[in-house]
């Protein structure tokens, strides 16, 4: 016997989902692996007995039977009557419970069945992914409303819809023709392709400036090669989808936070995998800074270390992006977070973020500041971003068993060490990689899922601090090298901002 | 009969809230209301009869009995047998059911219970959001984000 039990939450009162659910032979309506539903004659939607036949997107037919359904706990229970896949004393039941301290939806699917011997798993996947997984998807989709302001950027670009779906469509990016500094970056008009298989068009409304794209832009990173458009993260409107693509509909909102590199625009054609949807109480400007930076945070403080109450963290420089949010986050924990920063000023945005101690440079080294602090104990984990000046005061910063995570190198490559010397602590060196953590949706999901319920919960909060025209790109990469920035750079594609 | 539901998502893995909360006898260590917990009879405080009896911050004092325990569902019921509320035959439940997708968990407090027609609202709105919500945002807190 196979048993298969999936379950998420959506962003809508219980009656919302329910009225979508209980139409048992309205499926076909939402259901992406659904092409056609009817019901053996003589019966109702909502009459338990009744048969509906499937066709799906895939061809196979199927006909289930409804057996219980209740208004009052907005459950059903149905089973495989027959059928061109081989589920056998297949019995489901979809139930939705109401998450009563925010007005969301808890939603339940599961099953048991058997199949032909060995295709166990093969089976137990189709149901779980291309069913359960995939309808929560469509209708969580469904149910997502776009923003006003989003959509008015949408409508104006109605006009050519008809043509756009099989035309490309033109607009602007931000590019460089060599590696150098940001006098490099000029605008271009560029023209994105209709979606093939697996893609999304999107009209992007703001995009996320990170250092990243410095290093893109300088050729310290070679993940554009130029002539090209740099950027990892946006936020926009899907004006259409390629064949297969389910969990993205046009209309929606949406964001990313991945590569390959080419943010920097107006229109984008990409891969649709990692593009996920963006709840309606994160605006575009917001989501379009946070998204990468939130991400980074959510991963090196729940996946690459679990940080928990009572632990010392150590994070250095903690008034910068992602070190405000790791403050924040470590803070709500019950961590005890100490930043290591270089001015009073920034000590004291790092303090507003919940840092509990500030080590600044003076007559005591890091580690010494460090073991003060923490009595002698050490830093259980350390956030360095720095690389070359920092990596030996971190080891001797770090507690008895501690963990240094070394995620950027600011001030240069860290070079060879010597990881014998890591014995006289025990100590533990991790060196992640954005993309090895968010690589596939299911991680994508899971780290923004945590991501949005934090910034919801007024756990973190997204700094904006600057905005400017997508076309002047240049002084964006300018100040932020110049360390002027605070908080997070924004940029608003031109037309965007005109069509305001 | 009156009836309250209350629901919660808390961001952490079933296995670790069902951790926190499975222990009868824990009361004090994830709701902000309970002082001191002991098991009558020194049972232990898994053992499904086994009688729990504390003491609020208030100063009310109440004895529950737990009627059922499972580690597969991650739920546990209880019936009051003696508290200052003014209700009879309460009988409540907390339940985990993890959430697939993203890993969390929806954590859910209900109960049932009879009492004096005109205390209903009042009893409802006071176990409602005084005890149910009170304990899961607390549990939630203990938790951690």
């Amino acid at each position: 016997m196979v048993s298969v039990r999936r379950s998420t939450v959506i962003e809508a009162p219980i009656e919302a989902v329910w009225e979508i659910l209980r139409d048992f032979n309205g499926h076909d309506r939402w259901h992406p692996a659904v092409r056609r539903s009817h019901l053996d004659g003589g019966k109702r939607t909502d009459q338990v007995s009744a048969v509906r036949n499937f066709e799906l997107t895939a061809g196979e037919h199927l006909r289930e039977q409804l057996l219980s359904m209740s208004d009052a706990d907005h459950s059903f229970q149905y089973a495989i009557v027959e059928s061109d896949i081989p589920l056998q004393n297949y019995i489901a039941e979809v139930s939705l419970r109401p998450v009563t301290d925010g007005n969301r939806t808890f939603w339940s699917w599961t099953s048991k069945f058997e199949t032909p011997k060995g295709r166990e798993q093969e089976l137990a996947k189709l149901v779980a992914e291309g069913v359960y997984e995939a309808g929560f998807e469509a209708v969580r989709t469904r149910l997502t409303k776009s923003r006003p302001l989003s959509q008015q950027s949408f409508k104006s670009s109605q006009q050519s819809m008809a043509a756009a779906n099989s035309a490309a469509i033109s607009g602007m990016a931000v590019g460089i023709n060599r590696y150098g500094g940001p006098e490099e970056l000029h605008p271009i008009e560029v023209r994105a392709e209709a979606p093939g298989p697996g893609e999304v068009r999107l009209r992007q409304t703001a995009i996320g400036v990170n250092y990243i794209d410095v290093y893109c832009r300088s050729g310290y990173f070679d993940l554009l090669k130029p002539p090209g458009v740099p950027g990892m993260e946006a936020v926009g409107i899907v004006e259409s989808v390629g064949e297969g693509v389910r969990h993205l509909s046009p209309g929606q909102r949406v964001g990313y936070a991945c590569p390959p590199v080419g943010a920097y625009a107006s229109v984008r054609t990409m891969w649709a995998d990692l593009v996920i949807p963006i709840p309606d109480d994160i605006d575009d400007v917001k989501a379009a800074a946070g998204l990468l930076k939130g991400m980074a945070a959510e991963f090196l403080l729940h996946r690459v270390h679990q940080v928990k109450k009572g632990d010392n963290v150590l994070v250095y420089a903690p008034a910068g992006g992602i070190g405000r949010i790791l403050c924040q986050w470590a803070n709500s924990i019950g961590a005890t977070v100490i930043g290591a920063t270089s001015s009073e000023e920034k000590a004291r945005i790092a303090r507003a973020a919940g840092a509990h101690h500030v080590v600044l440079p003076g007559p005591q080294s890091l580690e010494e500041q460090v073991m003060k602090i923490t009595k002698g104990h050490g830093a259980d984990v350390i956030y360095d971003a720095v690389g070359k000046d920092s990596f030996d005061h971190s080891v001797a910063a770090l507690a008895t068993c501690g963990h240094l995570i070394s995620f950027g190198q600011a001030s240069g490559d860290i070079g060879a060490r010597d990881i014998s010397s890591l014995a006289s602590k025990s100590a533990t060196v991790s060196r992640p990689n954005f993309g090895h953590y968010t690589d596939t949706r299911k991680k994508v999901i899971g780290i923004t899922n945590r991501l949005f319920d934090a910034i919801k919960r007024h756990i973190i909060s997204i700094e904006v601090g600057q905005q400017y025209p997508l076309s002047r790109a240049a002084d964006a990469h300018r100040a932020l090298e110049g360390r002027e920035t605070t908080g997070s750079s924004v940029l608003i594609p031109d037309d965007y901002q005109k069509g305001k | 009969m009156p009836s309250v539901y209350t629901s919660t998502v808390i961001p952490a893995p079933a296995d670790r809230v069902w951790s926190v909360i499975r222990d009868f006898n824990a009361l004090p260590d994830w709701t902000p209301f309970v002082v001191d917990s002991r098991i009558e009879e020194g049972l232990p405080s898994d053992k499904i009869g086994c009688v729990r009896a504390f003491r609020l911050k208030d100063g009310g004092f109440i004895r529950e009995k737990l009627l059922a325990l499972s580690d597969f569902d991650y739920s546990f019921s209880y019936a009051i047998l003696e508290s200052p509320m003014g209700v009879e035959n309460y009988v409540s439940t907390v339940k985990l059911i993890p959430i697939t997708d993203g890993g969390h968990t929806f954590a859910e407090w209900s109960a049932e219970f009879d009492c004096a027609p005109d205390r209903e609202r009042e009893l409802i709105n006071h176990i409602g959001t005084n005890v149910f919500l009170g304990g899961l945002t607390s549990l939630k807190s203990r938790i951690g984000g």
